[in-house]
């Protein structure tokens, strides 16, 4: 049986990173509002620990369709792949929101990898950027790469035997209900980092609260 | 004087902020805490604050609504919503809903202006 969060992650601990990737998907909600000019709504994050597998089987219980993700890789103290997801009927729709509505479908077909890269990189940098200032540690962020198809191909962070086959898979949903467009924020971490972030979050608290971890 | 202020959020870790920020600025006011909307209501109906603080994105009812309520218990009581969450929609909606809204990560300027400008407006009426 894997182990829980909160085995590797005390309870307080796992509060506080729910509450830092909160601020990082706020600020990248705030960013993809002005770009589709349409309130964004979010859920709570969810934290877990899973199988590489689990993660994949995860995603394709919440989209049946195929996918389409955008996805940046991120190095430093903690390494890992944060993404931009939803359904590839979707995609054509948010390309429409971004750069507007007086396209026609041609030129939005000619724009979307680019509109797609560029919406993944300003959403997924404003996220770990936030997270990364809130944690007083810079991250090597990658360029954006569109990935179209079915879950395994969003999570081929590093080679298991490296690292162990257990993920932190962090997701929350996002809405734009006006454009009656939904997907996910993901981000997956291998183990050796989150022992690294479990540091840092204890940090994060003493700076946050002013006293040692509780 | 000695005010109450109620702290509502899911997350430990930020009424653990907004009570050191609180502390500092008013050391003598008593403080109450909620993890949730129905903590929250029923510490509101059993001891009524003069302030409340409170998160918008929460499992279950959100800030938003939960102001809504209070406002209706007591129009009198003066109540933030603290997001991380910015968007003019989320902003406009608290105004409406007769609350202040304060960004995440909250300073103690922005809570100290808050305080001020609130604990006028009750002296007033």
């Amino acid at each position: 049986m894997e182990p829980l969060p909160s085995v590797v992650l005390s309870e307080f601990e796992l509060d506080a990173l729910t509450e830092l990737v909160n601020l990082g998907v706020s600020s990248a909600a705030f960013s993809l509002r002005e770009m589709v000019r349409e309130e964004v709504v979010l859920s709570v994050p969810k934290v877990t620990i899973v199988t590489r597998e689990e993660a994949i089987k995860n995603l394709g219980e919440r989209e049946a369709t195929k996918l389409v993700g955008v996805h940046q890789n991120f190095e430093g103290d903690i390494n890992g792949r944060a993404l931009l997801i939803f359904p590839e009927t979707k995609s054509i729709e948010l390309v429409r929101a971004v750069v507007g509505g007086n396209l026609s479908l041609e030129d939005i077909f000619e724009l979307e990898q680019e509109a797609l890269a560029e919406t993944g990189n300003v959403l997924l940098n404003g996220c770990l950027g936030t997270i990364a200032n809130q944690l007083g540690r810079s991250l090597r962020i990658s360029l954006p790469e569109v990935v179209y198809g079915e879950g395994h191909e969003f999570f081929k962070v590093t080679s298991p035997s490296q690292t162990g086959d257990r993920v932190l898979f962090i997701y929350i949903n996002f809405a734009v209900r006006k454009r009656d467009l939904q997907g996910y924020i993901a981000m997956l971490l291998d183990m050796p980092s989150l022992m690294v972030l479990k540091q840092l979050i204890v940090s994060f608290i003493e700076r946050t609260t002013g006293s040692a971890s509780v | 004087m000695s005010r109450k202020v109620l702290i509502v959020d899911d997350s430990k870790l930020a009424r653990m902020a907004v009570m050191r920020l609180l502390s500092e600025l008013r050391s003598g006011w008593s403080t109450e805490e909620a993890a949730n909307a129905d903590q929250a209501l029923a510490s509101f109906k059993q001891s009524p604050p003069d302030f409340v603080l409170l998160d918008f994105n929460m499992p279950g009812k959100d800030g938003l609504a939960l102001a809504e309520e209070f406002r209706s218990l007591n129009p009198a009581v003066s109540v933030a919503v603290i997001s991380a969450n910015h968007q003019v929609e989320v902003v406009n909606r608290a105004r409406a809903a007769g609350a202040a809204f304060l960004p995440k990560p909250l300073t103690q300027k922005m809570l100290g202006d808050f305080l001020n400008a609130a604990h006028t407006s009750q002296v007033d009426n």
